[in-house]
């Protein structure tokens, strides 16, 4: 009997023996029609869903951007409840950007170091309840991060900011006027250890697959273990950690709740990291949406398609970068 | 250059299971010492402690000791780095870097010591490719990846990055069971130059590989499976092909088991 | 050294044997770096433990660095920096979870009994002591089961597609658009839905219009786990099925699914684990109600993280909302938490059957 596995229509051999083999217009049973038609059909769905997104949110923003009195893309302000109304995203953009860059070079290093600790430094029982730790905090609720951000974190951020302006306030980035350290620092801060378990894990993953046998030659060549890390497990890992830093600058960007708490917008652009300055693109939204009229949420979605496309970018990047890896890889396997 | 190593009552475990046991042996300086013995008897386990690769592995711990000439691997304040970077070894599988290029490849022994000449370095990049008989298949593309080069090609481009930090002794690891017999005899043949060099350690399956090539041969071999690996006698390779003086050995080696 | 011209190079190179540390060398450093920071913390009068935290494991790293590097050379040094500066990365991603949990529990128990499991927030304003969170509990569970019945069906039928069925263009297709959809940000999925189910259509807030976003949240994840543990069903398996004569979507349902059940489970509950956290798409389409309202298709809820939200953020600074907030975020967490063991628990336990 010839059963082919995966093909998208086996000719199933009827039960009863006495049945034909060939089933008429030699098509499938009515179940495996059923069935393909059901399962095919939620794919085509989550398609939907997404050129749905793009489709109503560029409708709904296309209403008020052509309304809009001010220059969507250099306005310094935010007043789209008016008649016309006057709105920008430059400000959104500058804090999205800072915070997020802020929370990057925070959380790279720090979460390649946890990734290298669990794969090559920490005893093996150590290293899987050191992962299990990890994990947990990204089970946290952004909404949590953000109580605690806002009510334990930035408190003890006042004596940080004011050391930072007594040795580096003259760069005039980290000058402090003496406010409430609700600024994007602050923000990168929350940020940088909100996205840590995520560039941790993949980049855990990578090391962990870069193959022994390069790690020996490096070994027998008398290598310590942190040569042995250089030449062997970090070329290796390159485009992963690449990768997975942008999967965490995708969720960075994005982050609403966290940033809605922690951080005092102001709608200017401050050269300080450490004075008020900057709003992002969710929080903002989530900040503006009870008081904001129709026209008013117009403008709100007109800012969250920006944002969609901003991370639809990023996180299409890093998955290439990830799927050229895997064929790489695949390869030489 | 090369060194006589004296192995002294070494017990290997991973965990707590026994690898080999109680091994003593010596292997002479300037010739090639072949390592055979059927699968599992810990052959390859033996050659990775004598330049402490072993203790790598999870789990891997060994007792007893490894002199070199006089210098005890396993001493007090012996680094297992300086251990490595004066006993060379060669993988079963050919293993070069594959972000380096050929030439970073030799060099990547001596640029992990940092106190190199630039001006040397291609120089001895260029002494260990022609020691490895590999310097006029590639120096025309010293720049092009290592990975590009046959099996047989790579395997002797690991040699020549092995022998470029002038190691007082090399040891392989069933360095040609990856590869087809033209590249193996390329290999056979270089072994027989590096002898004049260095102090070889072979393991091989190959019993004919183990004639044609070595001085001296260990035969290796385990009583049941799970039980650790022993040495069962070491002798001028001549001998133990001829007139073995134990007869297990004249029963693997006239293929009665194993 | 026969016909080489290389001179040794290195210390190491003739003699095996090297200065090195005492294996407890790095706990007295460490010890030493924590004590100087504190040192230099009170002397500098620095009221802030984080900087104390961060004087003292900087010199950690510079300690190691220069007492390695007198002893054991430069290459040791380096390897030793290194060893440290993982270290410490280790320590400082441990010390804000620490920190979080610490605050959480100890802040959240204030407040936390059967009173405030079991009464709104209908006759108490904000500022004041008392209420509870029952209203939000009963939304959180309405909104999140709401997305996992739509999300569960159409997550396990695509994953289904992709991997038993899935060939040519579509299949790619989808595959490349359900890690697309992993990333949407919460915020942008309430838009969608705020500008299609509440601008366009005209519906009015409800729990159920949190549940149309919460599940574009989730149906990505659930995609993804089904999918890794339909291919951990190996192929002899169906193969097996289909020779016996049985019809493809009979053997998925028979033999696949089952074999897999408790994967695709585990990766269920740990989507509804990272849902039931969400509070931005809540914040658009719930939009909030202080009263117990059990209907989620009529009218605006209430849910656990906007709840937090709106206690931390409407309530000007009275630290009565406080309290309420931490609480409401300590049930929030251990939900979470909960959900997560049982999840990795089934995994254990199930893990046998298909591991092998």
């Amino acid at each position: 009997m010839d059963i082919s596995t995966k093909t998208t229509a086996p000719p199933a051999p009827a039960e009863p023996p006495a049945a034909p083999l060939k089933t008429t217009r030699g098509a499938t049973r009515p179940g495996d029609r059923i069935f393909l038609g059901l399962s095919r059909g939620s794919g085509i769905l989550l398609l939907v869903i997404m050129a749905a997104i793009a489709a109503f949110l560029t409708y709904r923003a296309s209403l008020v951007l052509s309304k809009n009195d001010g220059n969507f893309l250099t306005t310094f302000e935010w007043n789209a409840n008016n008649t016309p109304p006057v709105f920008g995203i430059a400000v959104l953009a500058f804090g999205t950007v800072v915070s997020s860059v802020i929370a990057m070079v925070i959380a790279v290093p720090i979460a390649v170091g946890i990734a290298l600790f669990i794969t090559h430094y920490a005893p093996k029982k150590i290293g899987g309840a050191i992962a299990y730790v990890v994990d947990l905090l990204a089970a946290v609720p952004s909404i949590v991060y953000g109580l605690w951000g806002a009510l334990f974190l930035v408190p003890h951020l006042t004596g940080f900011y004011s050391w930072l302006n007594d040795y580096f306030g003259w760069t005039h980035v980290l000058e402090w006027q003496g406010g409430a350290p609700r600024t994007l620092l602050a923000v990168g801060i929350l940020l940088a250890i909100m996205i840590l378990p995520i560039i941790t894990n993949v980049s855990r993953e990578v090391f962990r697959q870069a193959p022994l046998m390069h790690q020996e030659a490096a070994l027998a060549l008398g290598a310590t273990r942190w040569e042995v890390i250089r030449m062997a497990v970090i070329p290796f890992g390159r485009s992963g950690v690449i990768s997975a830093s942008m999967l965490g600058l995708g969720r960075a960007l994005g982050e609403t709740m966290a940033v809605a708490t922690v951080l005092s917008p102001s709608f200017e652009i401050n050269a300080s990291l450490l004075d008020p300055g900057g709003g992002t693109f969710a929080q903002n939204i989530a900040a503006k949406f009870s008081e904001a009229t129709e026209q008013g949420r117009d403008a709100l979605i007109a800012s969250g398609l920006v944002l969609f496309v901003i991370t639809l970018v990023v996180n299409g990047a890093a998955r290439a970068i990830i799927a050229r890896r895997k064929e790489y890889s695949g390869a030489n396997a | 250059m090369a060194k006589r190593i004296d192995v002294s009552g070494l017990t290997a475990y991973y965990g707590s299971h026994k690898a080999i046991e109680d091994i003593s042996m010596t292997v002479e300086p300037r010739s090639v010492t072949a390592f055979i013995g059927p699968s599992g008897c810990g052959k390859s386990t033996f050659l990775r402690t004598l330049n402490r690769m072993h203790e790598v592995t999870p789990g891997g711990r060994v007792e007893g000791k490894v002199l070199l000439d006089d210098e005890d691997l396993y001493g007090t304040h012996v680094d297992p780095v300086a251990v490595r970077r004066t006993v060379g070894m060669v993988f079963q599988r050919p293993n070069p870097f594959p972000t380096m290029s050929i030439f970073d490849n030799v060099a990547a022994g001596l640029r992990l010591n940092g106190s190199y000449k630039k001006s040397e370095l291609g120089d001895i990049v260029e002494k260990s490719l022609k020691g490895a008989n590999l310097w006029n298949e590639v120096k025309d593309r010293l720049n092009k990846p290592g990975s590009g080069l046959s099996g047989g090609q790579q395997q002797r481009l690991c040699i020549a990055r092995a022998i470029a930090v002038e190691p007082q002794v090399l040891l392989m690891d069933e360095p040609c069971s990856a590869l087809d017999p033209i590249s193996t005899l390329a290999i056979e043949d270089l072994i027989g130059e590096l002898k004049e060099r260095f102090t070889i350690v072979i393991v091989t399956h190959n019993m004919q590989q183990a004639a044609r090539v070595s001085d001296r041969t260990a035969f290796f071999n385990l009583s049941a499976v799970g039980q650790p690996g022993n040495l069962v006698e070491i002798d001028e390779t001549e001998r133990i092909f001829s007139n073995p003086s134990v007869q297990a050995t004249e029963d693997y080696i006239s293929g009665r088991f194993g | 050294m026969s016909n080489a011209t290389i001179t040794p190079q290195g210390p190491a190179a003739d003699s095996l044997s090297a200065a090195r540390l005492p294996r407890w060398s790095p706990y007295a450093i460490a010890v030493g770096a924590v004590a100087a920071g504190c040192a230099i913390g009170l002397g500098a009068g620095l009221d802030s433990r984080i900087q104390w935290g961060l004087i003292a494991a900087v010199l950690f790293v510079l300690g190691t660095f220069g007492i390695a590097t007198k002893v054991e050379g430069k290459r040791q040094a380096k390897d030793r920096v290194a060893t440290s500066v993982v270290w410490v990365s280790f320590i400082l991603a441990v010390v804000p979870l620490v920190s979080l949990i610490f605050e959480t529990v100890s802040r959240g128990v204030k407040v936390l009994d059967v009173f405030f499991l079991t009464h709104s927030m209908g006759v108490v304003a904000d500022y004041e002591p008392g209420g509870g969170i029952y209203h939000a509990i009963m939304g959180t569970l309405e909104q999140v089961g709401l997305a996992t019945v739509i999300s569960v069906p159409i997550g396990l039928l695509t994953a289904i597609y992709l991997v038993e069925y899935g060939r040519g263009k579509l299949a790619k297709a989808v595959t490349f658009f359900v890690d697309v959809m992993t990333g949407i940000p919460s915020i942008v999925a309430g838009l969608f839905i705020l500008s299609f189910w509440i601008l366009i259509l005209g519906f009015s807030y409800s729990g159920f219009a949190g549940s149309m976003a919460l599940s574009i949240l989730m149906i990505p994840v659930v995609v993804r786990s089904t999918e890794e543990m339909l291919k951990l069903v190996p192929n002899e398996l169906r193969e097996a099925s289909l020779a016996l004569g049985v019809p493809k979507w009979r053997t998925i349902l028979k033999v696949v699914l089952p074999t897999s059940i408790g994967g695709i489970t585990t990766g269920v509950m740990l989507a509804i684990a990272r849902i039931a956290g969400e509070t931005a798409p809540v914040l658009l389409l719930v939009w909030g109600n202080p009263l117990i309202n059990t209907d989620p298709f009529q009218g605006p809820q209430s849910s656990l993280p906007l709840y937090i939200y709106q206690q931390y953020q409407n309530s000007g600074g009275s630290p009565a909302a406080y309290d309420r907030a931490w609480a409401a975020a300590l049930v929030l967490i251990a939900f979470i938490m909960i959900l997560n063991l049982v999840a990795r628990g089934i995994a254990r336990w199930k893990a046998p059957k298909t591991g092998r």
